[in-house]
């Protein structure tokens, strides 16, 4: 290696400022230039875990179902499946026309070496647990049982068995995350390590890897083998990484990009009057919220939580720091979720003066006033959006008497501490869904959860949850024992949601297909070029 | 002076070797670890993740196995981008910092060096006075200020540049953040040559020189510039290791895939690998521009030898 980087510096040493080739592309090839802000971290599905790699992994692979333009669930390396009257065994028949890029058949037998490797502890994968509901999966992640013993079988070439451990209606849901597509075992043993390095890559999906230059471009080809290839209307997605938003809108401005995954949110106003309808933005399944301990005095009472969560302001944050790039939250699960109505916290209809009466009451009675005054601290991971939301916060609770002093640390530092459980009031977090149900957003709430940062520990809440779980089958119940556990978890104020996330999206009139979705997924495969 | 080479590089030894051990430690004393994210990781999770990379071995195997490996030319994964190696992310990023660091510098020294020689052979006049007005504002507004008014000014307006990118190393791709980097230096070096030139001319070689009847020209170049110089290499020296090793501002805003922002994306991630990296990185290139300093100090300035 050592010398891999002495070549490499006496060669750029000597042909310093020697220019390359310019892409230079053919007539009739379309080209499809985006934006992506964040670099992916891995291109291999089980060591992803961001979703900036999920775009290019969903343009790579099909896993057994997919997502359309819609974040629709539709087949993909599946034509279809069945499941038994239990809820408990998926029966999923491959498609017969599916193939590698290398022109060899995707099986079964593929399937079952993916969902083994995935949770392999040697893989490492942070994604796992997409599937801890298959039968002895998380056995097998933590080491006590072998891969074999996994309720995965390849009944024949083109069909595939996994049994669950319980009814889980969210199961196929939770298959179109990028954790559960199939590698290609063969060019995994010839090539080693690099298997996963441009040129080298074998995949399934709408196109194929061509080339990777970190913090540049990652380039993608169409794949001529996928069954489906000639509905691909775009020849090459150029993913262009620029993590400078600013930049990223001259970059859009010049044509450089066709679409960008983010927006400088500050300036949202100006964008929208100079860009109009190439603005987006809409809801997206994500909750910003602060976690509150509530296993530490004063926090222990429900009722000061209450009070606290009523004081904020939701509306001001989300218009004044946020330019309504965020909406005002009043439930851990938003909007968004087909069956599902999220229970919101019981003063969300009062007006914010009615709310703030009701806080200062709820303060006085329990003792706090100007002779003793409630101290609170607000931690915060470094972000300026962040540091003006619990300054408003701060300048919020100011007239309740309440002295908060705010404390920011770096990422890293933030969630370290809040994941050994440190000593602190309250905590911003954030949460996005990986896949379309409240479970995701509600089950981080539960006692045995590592993101349980409140450290939340309600028995009503986790007998709803149980309920939840145990009505797998049907759906409706289901749904309605979640709503149940988040209004028990809303009254609690076991967490504080603030705000919903919402995507913003710039996105060129020339693309079509791009179509707005609360999942914020976009799969290149249904995009098309003017 | 080779000899005097060879034992400088020898002394860099232990030199490196402590700056590899405080930075390994000191890394490991900021809170939280490469696997602390927004989304907790389940304990089982978390331990496996470890274990693939080792940190669940006690800290001092960890230290003796990374000393190891770097013996070995071997830097490690990155643990934020494990389908790299970080020995791969330098040979891809280190080609691309030093094309735009060596070219601001050569444009640096020459644009710099030929403004302060201008400024000092027409001191307290017009071109003086227009020279420091220039190298005070290129020195004093910050290289983010600069960058978008290019990326506004060139690109955007006068549609002559790319706003971002590297274009797979187009020359067209490459003008914007080279001026970036060279402007502040172009204003530093002009003041410094500027400086020195005057110092240089009112010494007595030069009078004496003059006294013997030699063209300007020779005055100038041959007897003053060589004089005036020292200052310049001093300050080139830890320049260029600086600009070689990319610019974290300029690398962002330009969308460049240096290996300038590694420095502070992986210290903010604890990617620890990553970070050792930059490090030894970053020594090497002190080191070795210090000693290239020291050497051409020898050929420029006669009082200097080194036997």
């Amino acid at each position: 290696m050592l010398k891999n980087f002495l070549k490499a510096t006496v060669f750029a040493a000597s042909v310093s400022m020697a220019s390359g080739m310019m892409l230079t592309p053919s007539l009739a090839e379309i080209i499809y230039n985006r934006g992506l802000s964040a670099e992916p971290e891995s291109l291999d599905p089980h060591k992803t875990s961001t979703v900036y790699e999920a775009h290019v992994l969903r343009d790579l692979f099909q896993g057994l179902v997919m997502q359309d333009e819609k974040a629709n669930l539709i087949p993909g390396a599946a034509e279809s499946w069945t499941v038994s009257d239990d809820g408990t065994v998926y029966t999923f028949k491959l498609r017969s026309d599916g193939v590698w890029s290398d022109g060899t058949p995707v099986t079964a037998d593929d399937f079952v070496y993916a969902f083994h490797r995935l949770e392999d502890p040697a893989t490492a994968a942070e994604y796992a647990s997409m599937l801890y509901p298959v039968v002895n999966a998380e056995e097998v992640n933590n080491g006590k049982a072998k891969p074999e013993e996994m309720g995965i079988k390849a009944i024949d070439a083109h069909t595939l068995q996994v049994t669950l451990k319980a009814p889980t209606p969210y199961f196929l849901e939770m298959l179109t995350h990028q954790a559960t597509y199939p590698v290609n075992k063969a060019s995994m043993d010839k090539l080693g390590t690099d298997w996963i390095k441009p040129g080298n890559l074998v995949s399934n999906g709408t196109f194929m890897l061509a080339e990777w230059v970190p913090n540049d471009h990652i380039k993608l080809v169409k794949n001529p083998k996928f069954w489906d290839a000639g509905s691909i209307k775009v020849d090459t997605v150029n993913y262009i990484m620029t993590e400078d938003r600013s930049a990223a809108m001259k970059r859009f401005e010049a044509g450089e990009m066709d679409s960008y995954d983010d927006l400088p949110t500050e300036q949202l106003g100006d964008l929208k009057a100079k860009f109009g309808d190439q603005i987006r933005v809409g809801p997206y399944l994500g909750t910003y919220y602060f976690a509150i301990k509530t296993d530490k005095e004063p926090w222990n009472n429900p009722e000061l939580r209450e009070a606290i969560s009523m004081a904020i302001d939701r509306d001001f944050i989300a218009e004044k720091v946020w330019q309504n790039s965020m909406l005002p939250g009043y439930s851990m699960v938003p909007p968004g979720i087909d069956g599902y109505t999220p229970a919101m916290a019981s003063y969300a209809d009062e007006s914010q003066i009615d709310r703030e009466d009701k806080a200062k009451e709820i303060l006085a009675k329990l003792g706090y006033g100007p002779d003793k005054p409630l101290k609170m601290e607000i931690r915060y991971n470094t972000s300026e959006n962040h540091k003006n939301t619990a300054v408003a916060i701060q300048e919020q609770l100011k007239p309740l008497g309440v002295e908060v002093s705010l404390l920011n640390t770096d990422t890293k530092t933030h969630y370290s501490f809040l994941q050994e459980k440190g000593n602190y009031d309250i905590a911003r977090a954030g949460w996005i869904a990986d896949y379309k149900d409240p479970e995701t957003f509600l089950g981080i709430s539960r006692k045995a959860s590592g993101n349980n940062y409140s450290n939340y520990d309600s028995p009503k809440f986790e007998e709803a949850m149980d309920k939840a779980a145990a009505a797998g089958g049907k759906p409706e119940e289901r749904m309605k024992n979640l709503a149940d556990a988040e209004r028990v978890l809303m009254d609690d104020t076991g967490v504080i949601p603030v705000l919903y996330y919402s995507y913003h999206n710039i996105v060129s009139s020339k693309l079509h297909g791009f179509d707005d979705n609360v999942m914020d997924i976009h799969p290149s495969r249904f995009i098309s070029k003017e | 002076m080779l000899l005097y080479v060879f034992r400088r590089l020898l002394t860099a030894i232990p030199t490196l070797f402590v700056i590899v051990t405080l930075a390994f430690f000191l890394i490991r004393v900021a809170p939280g670890g490469p696997f602390n994210q927004e989304r907790g990781l389940s304990p089982v999770i978390k331990a496996n993740l470890e274990a693939q990379f080792g940190l669940n071995d006690p800290l001092w195997q960890q230290y003796l196995n990374y000393l190891n490996n770097l013996l070995h030319g071997n830097f490690g994964p990155s643990y934020n981008m494990p389908d790299f190696t970080v020995g791969e992310l330098f040979a891809k990023g280190l080609p691309i910092s030093i094309q735009l660091g060596t070219s601001a510098l050569i444009l640096a020294l020459i644009l710099g060096s030929t403004l302060g020689v201008i400024a000092a052979l027409n001191q307290n006049r017009r071109a003086d006075y227009s020279v420091i007005a220039l190298a005070a504002a290129g020195s004093t507004i910050p290289t983010f200020v600069i960058a978008p008014i290019i990326q506004l000014v060139f690109g955007l307006s006068w549609k002559l540049l790319p706003i971002g990118g590297w274009g797979d190393g187009a020359l067209i791709n490459k003008v914007g953040p080279v001026l970036t980097l060279a402007l502040p230096q172009i204003a530093i070096i002009a003041r410094l040559m500027r400086g020195s030139m005057i110092e240089s001319m009112r010494s007595h070689h030069i009078r004496t020189a003059r006294a013997l009847g030699l063209s300007e020209w020779s005055v100038v170049v041959k007897h003053a510039l060589r004089g005036a110089v020292l200052p310049i290499i001093s300050y080139a020296g830890p320049t260029a290791a600086a600009l070689l090793t990319g610019s974290v501002i300029v690398e962002t805003i330009f969308a460049i895939p240096g290996v300038g922002r590694y420095f502070v994306e992986a210290a903010l991630n604890r990617d620890y690998t990553l970070v050792m990296g930059t490090v030894v990185m970053i020594a090497i290139f002190t080191i070795l521009f210090n000693l290239i300093v020291d050497v051409l100090y020898a050929f420029v300035d006669p009082r200097v030898r080194y036997d």
